[in-house]
């Protein structure tokens, strides 16, 4: 499993008119869960969608600064776009796996990167689905739809899924908002696991999750990242007012 | 008395009464084509030439002819129409631009098919130089159908939850990888509804084919794409105008009309079916 380091230099984030994200310069520790909280619409699944260029998407959006992939800038017109996305996978929010069978879901990575064979993709699905704690439940009908799973398999399978490109760094877009308790507990669990793997960036609401996780946190407010930290430290003694007001739950 | 009862029971009652009328004519309509029209079906009739002037004989020729204008038309305006739909939907920019050949499509859409005879004529017969022929038909056809296999299409398209293009996006896939391993899958049960609906108006249609491929009695079937054609509309449409006989034309002409309304039920429900199958694995 290749390993990666990734850093954020002065990026600012556009939406139109509007300045969703200030001059954020940060550092993201290998093979760690970093946690980013805050309040709604302070641009913390905007930030997370600008380390696999996702935000391309918005016609309106523009992006100015850089993200160093391996001290490789994506943001750089050089970049290769679909091959960034292979070593940064993304969950999202909500599971959304394909309609196809649950075999084809994991395989579609691996598969649109072309040249592979048969027992090589079959490899793969296998060492993903287990690696996403799905296998045992999968593995008798590996070709039945995944649209028939459970809201938590549905997301472990869109992990699995992410998993089957080999990524060095996973996203998470507030993976467990759609899920019940024992499903998220599974997931939390899953993310702790896989961090030997991959190095875990996830944007939640959950602040108590954030605390069960994360080895760092990133406070951001309002478009700034306002607090940068390792989360015993900043759950116990925050630098800034804002960080504090938030985990004590003064707004949120 | 309360008011609001009265609403709601006259309310009620009207809409019952609609409901039934809608489904009467439906019943009358169906029933009076199958009385007038069942009396001359038989194998003879769907499997023979006409003969005598039209007033005996089968319709076999206007069945192949009405096959091959269907299908032809088809084989052109799918593949055209779906190809648009989805740049449209995924590659068209400006938004203006989109926008005014949405305008245009639906413009179309509302152009009376005699209009699309006169077209086809002046362009394919005569400006291509195909004469009146089978391609000529089904060219005509396929830019009748166009507008509305465009607009489903479209709307298929954008029926498929955006989430799927996003994951697809997500894995490293490009925009095209995207669009042929999940975008169209996802949206081709409904892209077939509009080839449904298409079909039935293609196959139905007299106006469009009067000048640009239909004959009006041929004993052959067509041999080639060149080949002049019967076809089942146009049948009935010169057995109720033309010819001496009315006793015994009026027959025939709801014995086609039976035949018609058959085949595209048939192949409506063939669709239906294959759109049945493809749905059953979709749940969103």
């Amino acid at each position: 499993m290749v390993t990666a380091h990734i850093r954020t230099r002065n990026l600012n984030l556009y939406f139109a008119q509007n300045h969703v994200l200030h001059n954020i310069t940060m550092s993201i520790h290998t093979h760690k869960i970093t946690a980013m909280i805050g309040p709604s619409g302070c641009g913390k699944s905007s930030l997370l969608r600008c380390f696999n260029r996702m935000n391309d998407l918005i016609p309106s959006a523009r992006v100015e600064g850089s993200i160093y992939l391996n001290d490789e800038d994506i943001y750089s017109s050089k970049a290769n776009v679909p091959q960034i996305r292979t070593k940064v996978g993304m969950v999202f929010q909500k599971p959304n796996p394909f309609p196809k069978s649950i075999y084809n879901n994991v395989a579609y990575g691996p598969k649109i990167q072309g040249k592979i064979s048969k027992s090589e993709i079959n490899d793969i699905v296998e060492k993903s689905l287990q690696g996403a704690w799905l296998w045992d439940e999968v593995k008798d009908r590996l070709h039945s739809p995944a649209m028939a799973l459970s809201g938590g398999q549905q997301q472990r399978l869109c992990i699995a899924r992410a998993l089957a490109n080999g990524p060095a760094i996973l996203l998470l877009d507030e993976p467990t908002s759609a899920l019940d308790p024992q499903s998220t507990a599974k997931i939390e669990e899953l993310c702790l696991a896989l961090k030997d793997q991959v190095t875990i960036l996830i944007v939640t609401h959950n602040i108590a999750q954030a605390g069960r996780i994360s080895d760092y946190i990133a406070f951001m407010y309002l478009g700034d990242l306002v607090e940068f930290g390792e989360s015993s430290e900043v759950f116990t003694v925050p630098k800034d007012p804002r960080t504090e007001a938030y985990l004590t739950g003064v707004f949120g | 008395m309360n008011l609001r009862k009265i609403y709601s029971v006259s309310g009620r009652f009207s809409m019952s009464l609609l409901f039934i009328f809608t489904t009467l004519m439906l019943f009358i309509f169906l029933g009076s084509i199958f009385s007038k029209g069942y009396k001359v079906l038989s194998w003879e009739f769907i499997s023979a030439a006409p003969r005598a002037g039209m007033t005996e004989g089968g319709i076999f020729p206007a069945i192949v002819g009405t096959f091959w204008l269907t299908l032809i038309s088809m084989l052109i305006a799918l593949p055209l129409g779906i190809l648009c739909a989805i740049y449209l939907y995924s590659y068209g920019k400006p938004l203006w631009f989109v926008n005014a050949v949405k305008l245009s499509i639906n413009t179309l859409a509302g152009i009376p098919s005699i209009i699309y005879g006169l077209f086809g004529m002046a362009i394919f017969v005569n400006m291509l130089s195909l004469d009146v022929s089978l391609i000529s038909g089904a060219l005509t056809l396929s830019v009748l159908a166009l507008p509305l296999i465009i607009n489903t299409a479209e709307e298929a398209l954008q029926s498929v939850p955006k989430d799927f293009s996003e994951a697809s996006i997500a894995l490293g896939a490009q925009k095209s990888t995207t669009i042929i391993r999940v975008l169209l899958p996802s949206a081709l049960p409904n892209i077939l509804t509009g080839a449904i609906i298409s079909i039935g108006r293609v196959a139905g249609e007299t106006a469009p084919i009067m000048f640009t491929a239909a004959t009006f009695y041929s004993r052959k079937l067509p041999a080639s794409l060149g080949d002049e054609v019967m076809a089942l509309p146009y049948h009935i449409f010169a057995l109720m105008t033309e010819g001496s006989k009315a006793d015994k034309q009026e027959p025939i002409a709801y014995g086609s009309a039976l035949v018609l309304l058959t085949m595209v039920l048939g192949i409506s429900f063939f669709a239906i079916a294959i759109r049945y199958r493809m749905r059953r694995n979709k749940q969103w």
